[in-house]
Order: structure tokens, then sequence, then C-alpha cells
């Protein structure tokens, strides 16, 4: 009875301490679980694991089905927590509170190095090393590890260099999906005189301003380029990223955007997706494969009305950027290590990969599982990509440059597309964030 | 007045030294009264306890901590202070407090004020106070949901520009194509000037003017327009305004094509070389226009800017600009309320008597509220205001969820950007350190204020 009641009282303390951490609706977790017996049907019954992460809505329900197959393979009960969009914000307190999520799936490698450096993340285990070896590629391995240590396992890639497109806008139009940059502001002037802008932007959200800055410098500066100046080894005042901003500007006049320049800045991601294929007001949006989860939920069949064709030529490389989320281990709990193995296997990846919305980095996951043509293609790419792909610049800065709200790059590429005409201040005023954020 | 006030206000680690016979009464040392200070200190060491926890640790560690950088390795003694007026963000965040301190107790307190007096004089006063009062009841962060609603800029969603529009449409409603433009370019006979639409060359009688446009939105397309044709060639100055766009692709820039469609109800109008407008046409169902009566001669034509108006959409309540004024004005929703409440409660307790003395004396019922209710009000008021300074000074949850990122740095506050330094992003809790000890420093004389005059209400 004692028992019992001080049990309670811990649970309840447990829980305010988890409130405290901005966690409030999520349960807390116990890191203490006794080792699972070896053998048996379910090896973790009884423990209860706790996983955070960015994804919302229907990605969030994607997520949660993955997590419900491991529940049910290992009897281990696993909630989810939104960290919301800045991720960072969400765990930094609950790391400093002493109480981690069980896994965290973190939207950029950057702050795998930044959470190491902490002592937050707990290496993984020869288990979770060996799946990851046996079914990723080394430069997907590199970018889950931080000094030598491999911390975390790449769970979901993201294809950034896609522009999706509205069928009946093009048609109405007359005009083809263009493969060179020239082409498509043709298109995009054409498809403005039949009366449909464009584009239409995120532009509150700076990530996806970054995004479209990322594809069209890798294709006009370089792969070389793009290296240097993820590293801030050129500045960003070079004439490369003078030539990248001058062609953006060729895209983002006031004519050619959805509810005009104020519009934009206040439309953020996923309204910009719906803007196309829920009220049918703009023509294009310049985003990753994800697109296509709310395409979906606009009411848009992916293949039928939401179709897309890869980022135009803008220079001389095709661009191929990639985004990832990794996940990590904030506590040294088996049922962490069991989850995180799930996730690297071919198993739990053929899960996932039969969702809407999702691409594997995993070699093994085949593109067969993928629901539509179109993602088959995508995965494909991204499975026998080479050399030339380049993972997304500003997840690879540090988080106060490439990964905050109102602040570094995103807050300057929205300033630069609320007044495209001063590319000399707009990379001015980036350079000084670099510098302050590399120091 | 100091010396007074430190004298008064011991803290409690200092008056559990010495004996304690409540606030009024000052402290003697001689003859003892009250208890013995072991019992003193017994009875003070919860409060102090908690307090010492809650309170003065964390503010004696965050001052510790702002004197050193992110890690929390390296002294760099008032550089994070340095940052903070240097920083050009953290100015415009500085600025923001500024104009939140000024503006947002003035207005709350007025407008409490107001309520409270009027209130006095309805029939359904506990019903409209109820009303005023009922924001009080949801949370800050649920304020900022509804009035991030409330401010969208689409009027079919946004309450703000709903109502601007339904306002600004009854008094004028915009009639023509918004956003459409002319066909431009070296073969076109017209050309974009200042928002109209003017031929390049004069025209001639008897030779048609041709006017491509494009960039009609579907939804101003009216649905009689006809198939576009060129005019009848006559004796008078004519021609055709057309939306020079096949459907589908296809078609001649600049030419009439089959299928595309005549632009009904432009004004056209025939400018003669002194720039006076000579005639004015509107186009028929298929785009033509006729000039009837036209002495002979050279004229430009025009298509004025009226034609292209785009209707009233509203104002951009979360731009740059406006954003501020947008989140006080939900600030105010939530608090008037407040306000109301506390004054109309001084209102009860104002002598009737003095009042009525002053009526019969004839004053006004403004000379009375002048002269009388607001001077007699004067403590309450005060007590509104400096809690109202006190609240907008530490606003977080408002400024947070309303401002869209994209304007977040034009809307920061003191406290938002606090929270964003420590934990967002950057992670530098050091800085974060220093801008609250920066925000305590300004919050401290509101606080001893509003401590000294709860002080002298009591006695």
């Amino acid at each position: 009875m004692r028992k019992g009641r001080t049990a309670a009282i811990l649970a309840g303390l447990a829980v305010a301490v988890a409130a405290c951490g901005n966690a409030p609706t999520t349960t807390a977790p116990t890191g203490s679980a006794s080792a699972p017996a070896s053998g048996g049907a379910k090896p973790l019954e009884g423990v209860t694991l706790e996983v955070a992460a960015k994804w919302t809505g229907a990605e969030q329900k994607n997520f949660e089905q993955v997590l419900k197959a491991f529940s049910d393979k290992t009897g281990a009960k696993v909630t989810y927590a939104s960290t919301g969009e800045d991720t960072g914000a969400y765990l930094g307190p609950r790391i400093q509170g002493g109480s981690p999520p069980d896994v965290a799936i973190l939207p950029q490698p950057g702050l795998v190095q930044q959470y190491a450096d902490q002592d937050a993340l707990k290496p993984l285990s020869d288990e979770v090393i060996s799946e990851i070896d046996a079914n990723y590629t080394p430069y997907w391995k590199e970018l889950g590890s931080a000094d030598g240590q491999v911390y975390g396992v790449l769970i979901k890639a993201a294809h950034k260099s896609l522009v999706w497109y509205r069928g009946q806008a093009f048609e109405d139009a007359g005009v083809q999906p263009p493969t060179t940059w020239d082409e498509l502001v043709t298109a995009a002037q054409t498809v403005a005189d039949s009366g449909t802008p464009p584009f239409s932007f995120c532009g509150a959200s700076g990530w996806t301003l970054t995004d479209l800055f990322e594809n069209v410098y890798l294709s006009t500066a370089g792969p070389e380029n793009y290296d240097k100046l993820s590293k801030h080894e050129i500045p960003w005042t070079d004439p490369t990223v003078t030539t990248a901003l001058e062609k953006i500007q060729q895209i983002v006049k006031n004519d050619f955007l959805v509810d005009g320049t104020s519009g934009t800045m206040q439309t953020d991601f996923p309204t910009c997706v719906s803007k196309v294929y829920g009220t049918d007001d703009a023509a294009m949006v310049i985003e990753a494969d994800f697109v296509a989860v709310e395409a979906v939920q606009s009411g848009a069949k992916v293949g039928d009305e939401a179709k897309y064709f890869p980022f135009p030529k803008v220079g001389d490389t095709a661009p191929v950027v990639l985004g990832g989320d990794v996940a990590v281990a904030m506590k040294d709990s088996p049922g962490a290590m069991a989850l995180l193995q799930f996730l690297a296997s071919k198993e739990g990846g053929e899960i996932w990969a039969k969702l809407p919305g999702y691409l594997s980095p995993n070699k093994n996951v085949s593109p067969t599982n993928y629901p539509d043509e179109l993602t088959r293609q995508l995965g494909q790419t991204i499975v026998s990509a080479g050399d030339a792909v380049r993972y997304d610049m500003s997840d690879l800065a540090p988080s106060a440059f490439g990964g905050t709200d109102g602040k570094g790059e995103w807050k300057v590429l929205q300033d630069f597309l609320r007044d495209p005409s001063d590319i000399k201040g707009a990379q001015e005023a980036l350079e000084s964030e670099a510098v302050k954020a590399w120091k | 007045m100091t010396e007074r006030l430190d004298g008064r206000q011991a803290p409690p680690a200092d008056a559990a030294g010495g004996p304690s016979t409540g606030p009024a009464a000052p402290p003697s040392k001689k003859s003892r009264l009250g208890p013995s200070p072991a019992v003193a200190i017994a009875f003070l060491l919860p409060a102090a306890l908690l307090l010492g926890i809650w309170v003065v640790y964390p503010i004696v560690y965050s001052l510790f901590r702002s004197l050193f950088d992110a890690t929390g390795q390296g002294f760099v003694g008032l550089g994070n202070y340095a940052t903070i007026f240097t920083d050009s963000g953290m100015l415009t965040t500085i600025r923001n407090n500024l104009i939140w301190v000024v503006v947002a107790p003035i207005v709350v307190t007025t407008l409490g004020l107001i309520f409270a007096v009027l209130t006095e004089r309805i029939r359904w006063a506990t019903a409209f106070k109820l009303i005023v009062f009922m924001p009080m009841a949801v949370s800050l962060m649920a304020a900022g949901v509804i009035f991030r609603l409330v401010y969208e800029e689409n009027p079919d969603r946004g309450v703000a520009n709903a109502i601007l529009t339904t306002v600004h449409d009854t008094f004028s409603s915009a009639q023509g194509y918004p956003e459409a433009r002319p066909r431009e370019g070296d073969q076109s006979q017209v050309a974009d000037q200042n928002g109209a639409v003017v031929t390049k060359q004069p025209a001639q009688a008897g030779q048609p003017v041709l006017i491509p446009i494009v960039g009609v939105r579907p939804e101003f397309m009216p649905s009689d327009a006809q198939p576009a044709r060129a005019p009848a060639a006559g004796d008078g100055l004519a021609g055709t305004v057309w939306f020079d766009f096949t459907p589908g692709g296809g078609g001649v820039n600049g030419a009439v094509d089959g299928s595309e469609r005549g632009l009904p109800g432009m004004t056209v109008e025939a400018v003669g070389s002194g720039g006076e407008v000579a005639a004015t046409a509107t186009t028929a169902e298929d785009g033509t226009f006729q000039f009837e009566g036209l002495p002979a001669g050279s004229y430009t034509v025009r298509l004025p800017q009226s034609n292209f108006e785009a209707s009233y959409g509203g104002l951009t309540w979360l731009g740059p600009t406006l954003i501020t004024p947008a989140i006080i004005g939900a600030f105010v929703w939530v608090w008037a309320g407040f306000a109301m409440v506390l004054i109309a409660a001084g209102l009860a307790a104002i002598p009737r008597d003095a009042l009525e003395a002053a009526r019969i004396d004839g004053a006004s019922e403004w000379q009375v509220f002048r002269k009388i209710t607001v001077p007699l009000l004067s403590p309450v008021l005060l007590v509104v205001f400096v809690t109202m300074i006190i609240n907008t000074l530490k606003v977080f949850d408002l400024v947070f969820i309303i401002a869209p990122a994209s304007v977040q740095p034009q809307a920061n506050v003191v406290a938002l950007e606090m929270w964003r330094v420590s934990f967002g992003g950057g992670g530098n809790q050091g800085l974060g350190s220093a801008l609250a000890i920066f925000l305590l420093i300004l919050v401290l004389p509101f606080m001893i204020m509003n401590i000294r005059r709860f002080r002298r209400g009591d006695s």
C-alpha cells in the first residue's frame, strides 16, 4: 500500500518534471527498465519508451504506425512527443533537466555533433552498428557520426530537388515541365499570362527558402564550392553566391507570387502546398518529396494532379540535394537501442516505405515497396546516387545560422524575398550572420 | 525614501534575526513584545527556504551565468551585456518593448476606466462586465491562437480584414481586372505606364487599335465575355481589348485568335496631344470599343489605371510594420476586462456624497468625472497601470504565437528573445541570462512602486 503510494507520488513528480521540460502531452519515460530476458516472443514487455521528433499531422501518423509495428513485435510501449519546428529548443531544456526522451529524431546532422559535444548522446551498440553496416552506404553512416563515434542512424531521407506543379495549371497555360532554369522562367511567365500566379513560396518557413537557394547554388557553383560554402571556407560575399541570388531574383517577383510578396511572407509550410493543390490558386511549389503528404491532404492524387519535375539545371550541375532525419539515443536503455535497430533494419524500413511521403536511405529497402511509381523512381535515385549528391547545406551549418526561426540564413533569405533588389545587402547580412555563428 | 523602504522591506533572512511584530510597527530592539527569536526563525524558515530555492538562488545563478559565454566555461565579464546594446536585432527588441510599455498600459487603463464608468450607468451592467471580463478566462496562448486567425490577411479567413473590406466595399467596390497587365514586347502596340495601359503610337481613325491583355485571373473573367473580334474597319477610331491568351497554349501573341475572349466593361479613353481626354468609351462583350463623335486628329488610346485596380484586401496585420500594434490589440482584448473590474471596485468605494455635492453645486457630468471621480480613483488607476507595465515588460506568449516566423525579428520583445537565445537555436544561455537580468532590472522599479503603494494602502 505504502509502496504503491510512493510510486504514485514519484510518478506525479516525474510528470511534473516532464511538464517543466515543455512536454505536457507525454508520459514520463521510465528508462531504468530491467534488461530483457533473452528469447521469448516479446522481449521488451513492460518497457516504456519515449520518442521525440518534429513531425506533425500526416507525417506523425505514419511514423506512429511504424512505432506500433515495433510495439507489436517487442511488446515495448512507445509514446511519441512532437518537438515542434524548433527541435533544439525542445531538447535543450530536457537535456539540461536530465530527462531527455529515450530516442530523439534530429532533423539536422549538425545537431549530432552539437549534442555529442554536450555528452547528451549514447554511442550506438554493436548490434545497431552492424545493422547500419549491412543496410547503409558509408556516406550515410558518416552523417550520423561525430568525432569518429557512430551516434545516429539516418532513418528518413528527403529529396529536396523537386518542383511540384499542378497538372491542370500547366495544361491550361500549355506549358511543359522545364528542364533548364531559363525554361522555368519562361514557363512561369506563360503561366502568369494565363492568369494563374506561377509560384507559391512558403515565406514564413525559412527552411524552404534555404532549400531553394541550395539547389540553385549547387547547380551554378558546383559541388566543390558547395562544400566550401557549407563549411564557411568561402565567404557569403563570394561572386558565386551573387550569381545564385541573381537567378532566384528572376522568379521571386511580385507578379509571380500567389497573394503577392506580403502574402507569401505569412505563408508557412504546408499552407503553401494547399495553395497549389487545395485552393488551386498557384501552379508550382518548390519543395521536397514530402510535399506529397500534404498534397494528398489537400485532395490531390500524386501522379495525377500532383506532379513534379526534377529541379531544373541552373548551371552545369543537375542539383540533387537531400535532407534527412537522424535518430539518436539519449538514454542508455536496451529499449532505445532495440528501437534504433528496428528503424535501421530492412523490416522497419519496409513498413514505413509502404506509407506515403517516405523515402528510405536504406539500400536494402526495395523501391517496390513505395506506394506509387513516382516515389519508386525517387527512391532509386537516392539509393543509387553517387558522389554528386549533397546534403542540405543549412542543416550542416550551426543551427544558429541554418536552423532557427528569425535568425541567420532563414531571416536573411526572408528579407531577400521581401525585397529581392538588394543582393549585395543580402550577401553582407549572410556573411555577418555566418561569422557570428561559426566564430 | 529609499532608506525608509529598505528599512521596512527587510529580506526574510534578516528579519529572522530580529523580532518581527507585524509589518506596520517599527522594529524595537529594547522591549520585546513578540515571541523569542528561535520561534520566529522556526516560523520563517519554511518561507525563507522556499523563497531561497525558487527566487533568490535562480536570480543569483542567472547573474553569475550571465558573465560567462555560451558554453559556460569562458568568463566574458560584461561582454554579454555589451552584446545586448550593440546588436541591431536586440535594439529592435528593446525598441519594441518601449513601444509596449508606453502604449499598452495607457490603452488598457483608459479602456478599463471608460468601461467601468459607463457600466455604472447601464441596465445590463453585469452582463456587459461579464463579457468584457471573459477573455481573462482564456489563456494567453489560446488568445494568441485566436488572434493569429483574426489577423489573417485573406478576408475570407481573417475577421479583421473581413470587417475592413466589407466596410470599404460598401463605399466603393472595385470593378475591373486586378493584376491584369498588357502583353508587352517589341511587336506590341501598347505599354504599361504607371499602371495604365497606353498605345505607344498615336492611333489613326480607320485603323483598329489592338490592346492585348494578359494575366486575367479566372475569377475576374466576366461570364458574359464573348470571343474577341477585331472591329469592322469604319471611319471612327475603334479597337479591341481582349485576353490575349489561348487556353491550353498556342495562338499568336498580339493577334486576336479564334478562342480568345474579349474583356467587356473596360473604360477606354482617347487622349489628345495636349494630354486631355477627348472621348471615353466602354468595351462591349466581345471587347470592341468605338469612340463616338470624336473630331479628326491624332489620339493616344489609354486604359486608365482604374480598370486594373485590385479590390481592397484589407491591411497586412501580420507584416513587419503593423505586427506590434496588432499584438498590442490582442493584449488589450485580454486585459481590458481585468482593468475594468479593478477600477469598478474602486469606483464603488468612492464616497457618493462628494459626487452629489458637486452635482448640487452645478458641476456637469464631465466636470464631476474629471475633478472628483478620477482624482479619487487615482490610487486604483496607478495600481492597474503599474501592473500593466509589469505585464507588458514580460509579454512573451502573445508575440511568440501571433507573429509569423518571418516577422518575429520585427515583433521581438526582451522576454521572447531571452527564451530564443537560451534554448532556441544558438543555445547561448550566457546571453540569455544577461537578458533575464536586464529584464529584472527593468521590472524592479515598478515592482517596488507597487509594493510601496500596497503598503501605504494597508496602513
